[in-house]
Formats: structure tokens, sequence, C-alpha cells
């Protein structure tokens, strides 16, 4: 067993290697067999990655889901947001210049919109849930945009703890709605070419939400959604502490 | 060879995340402003540049081109890793937070097409 143990330990990545490629290889072996195909193989594998996630993190109380678990430690590098975008840069590769060119305006209109169509509803159902000053109120409001804007936005205007945790997890929540619902919506919303993928990436922001939704979707449709997503976490940093925190203030006073 | 096609994506990738960087310190935040997007659009430049010249071999191509599909893999276990259960334990609020405001912005989509096509 300490044989074993070590063997994991010391090759943490190669066993996520191989455990990825079981689990994309169960995945699709269910989605064409048992689903006939109606459901990507990569969508149910993304699906399978969130679940290991939730139990991960309820076994070892860590914070990185699987990775946590003693020889998945590998996980953490692979999934890693440095590989991730190194992926996703690769995946530019064969994908039109002249299409984001010509559509790049969406993504900047997007992008903007993007960050309030989150923010407010977001504060209003903070406030429906009691909370009643500006702090409180923008910071939930930025965890709605990316899980990151939430806690930045939080450190810069003084939000406590508890708080800016809650903007977390709701950062982390649409993120894992993006990555599972972009497929299935993907037809009703017409998202199959770039011009609507650069829309839907600044809209959503969440990168990790954007890529693995469209992974789910259309792989080609992948660097377009990246593309704008990528702008969105400086975007809502830029505007959640300023604008937005005025804009709130203004309402409800401080 | 292949190292080199690694070597080009890398070239992009760093440059494009100093310019997202150096672009998130001149707004004053703390966040890479766009990292990802300068460096595709750079290796996009690059690889066309180098395809025009003639000089991008396909063993050269294949190394760009293998990171472009281990993609998916890479997102599968980015999912495995997201701190889900802490989420779920912040409660019915994070949960509305997240997932309501979505919803509207998947409703955004058609509609800003739509406005933007007329």
């Amino acid at each position: 067993m300490t044989v074993l143990n070590k063997l994991f330990t010391v090759n943490a990545l190669i066993v996520a290697f191989l455990v990825v490629a079981i689990i994309t290889w169960l995945s699709t072996v269910i989605s064409q067999k048992l689903l006939k195909g109606k459901i990507p193989g990569a969508a149910i594998a993304i699906l399978f990655g969130l679940i290991l996630a939730f139990f991960g993190g309820k076994w070892t109380g860590g914070t990185k889901g699987i990775s946590d678990v003693a020889g998945l430690s590998g996980f953490a590098l692979l999934g890693s947001s440095m590989l991730r975008d190194f992926a996703v840069v690769a995946t530019a590769m064969g994908s039109s210049l002249k299409e984001m060119r010509k559509t790049g305006w969406i993504g900047a209109i997007s992008l903007v919109l993007g960050v309030f169509v989150s923010f407010f509803p977001a504060v209003a159902i903070a406030y429906a849930f009691g909370y009643r000053d500006a702090v409180s109120l923008t910071t939930i409001g930025a965890g709605a945009c990316t899980f990151i804007v939430g806690p930045v936005t939080g450190a810069a205007i003084g939000a406590n703890s508890s708080v800016i945790a809650i903007s977390i997890a709701a950062g982390v929540f649409k993120s894992v709605f993006v990555t599972i619902f972009t497929a299935p919506l993907a037809k009703w919303v017409g998202l199959n070419n770039p011009q609507a993928a650069m829309a839907y990436g600044g809209l959503m922001g969440t990168t990790s939400g954007v890529t693995a939704g469209l992974a789910a979707t259309d792989p080609k449709l992948v660097p377009y959604g990246a593309m704008t997503s990528t702008f969105a976490t400086g975007v809502g940093c830029l505007l959640c502490p300023s604008i937005c925190y005025f804009i709130i203030r203004f309402i409800f006073g401080n | 060879m292949v190292i080199y096609g690694v070597g080009v994506l890398a070239a992009c990738f760093l440059a494009g995340q100093f310019i997202g960087e150096s672009l998130g310190n001149l707004l004053g935040i703390e966040a890479n402003v766009g990292g990802v997007g300068f460096s595709m659009i750079l290796l996009m430049i690059s690889t066309q540049w180098f395809q025009k010249k003639g000089i991008l071999p396909a063993q050269t191509e294949q190394g760009i081109l293998f990171w472009s599909l281990m993609y998916i893999p890479i997102i599968i276990a980015m999912s495995a890793t997201q701190n889900v259960f802490a989420a779920f334990s912040q409660g019915i609020l994070a949960i509305m937070a997240g997932i309501i405001p979505t919803i509207f912005l998947f409703l955004c989509i058609p509609m800003l097409l739509k406005f933007l096509s007329k």
C-alpha cells in the first residue's frame, strides 16, 4: 500500500491524466449507448467533474475539490488556471481573426451589459434576504459577475468575510450553472455562430463557465467565447467597486 | 519540431498575460484584464504570418494543436477542482444570487444579437 501511495504522490499529474481519460471514456460510453448522443460526452464528463469536486470538498473539508483527496492532487495542476488558459489560447489557432474584428464591438457591449445584468438582480435578491447596507449589497452583486469580482470588490469597499464568502459562492454557482446549462440552452438562444459566442462570452463573464459550457456545446466556438470572457473579470473589477457601488450607495445610503 | 510550436504558443501566452497584467496595473485594479484575449490575438497573428512565409511545418503546428486538443480534458480536471461543496454550504441566497442573474444573461443573448443586426 505504501508503494502505491508513493507512486500516486510522486506521479500526481500522470495519475490525473489517467483518471480524466477514464472519466472521458465512461462519459462517451454513457453519451453514445445510454443517451443516444443527445447529451455530448464532454458535457457529461464536466458534470462528473463537478460531482467529484462536491464530494472531494465534503470528504476532505478542503477548498480544491477532488484534488484535496490523497493521490488525486495532480488534478490541481492539470485543472489549474495556468494550463486552462494555455490550452484556451491554443484553441485560437485556426479561428478567424477577421470574424473577431468584425464583431469585436459586440463583445465590448456585452461585457458592460453583462456586469449590470448580473449585478442588479443579485442586489435585489440580497435585499430580499434582509441585507440593507450598501457594502454588503454591492459585494453580493459583484459576486454574481464572477467569483473573482466578488472578493476583489468586497475587499476594496470593506465588506466582512461572511458576505465575501457568499459572493464567492454566488460566483461559483454562476459558473456551475453556465457550465451545465449552456449546451441545453444553446439552440434556444441561438448560440451557434462566432458572433453569438462572443456576445455570450462577454455577457456570462465567467471564463471557467464559458469555456466549459462551450466545450460541451461546440468546441469550435470556444475561442470566440473565451476571447470576450477573458475581459469580463477586469471590467467587473472596474465597474463594481466604482459606478455600481455609487449607484447602490445613492439608493440605500451608507 | 514539436517544441517549436509549443514555444510559439508559450511566447504568445506570456506576452499576452504580460499585457493583461500591465493593463490591470495601469487601471489600478487587482485583476488581469484580457490576458488570454491578447495571447489569442498574438497567436493568430503569428501563426498566420508563419503560414504566409511558409515556415510553419506540420510538426510545429502539432505542438500547438496538441494543447488545443487537451483543452477539454483540462476543463474536466478544472471542474473537478472547483469549490462546489463550499458553494452549497453558503445556502440559498448564494444559489439564487448566482443563478437568477445568469438566467437573465441567457435571455440577453438573442436580444443583443437582434438589436445589433438591425
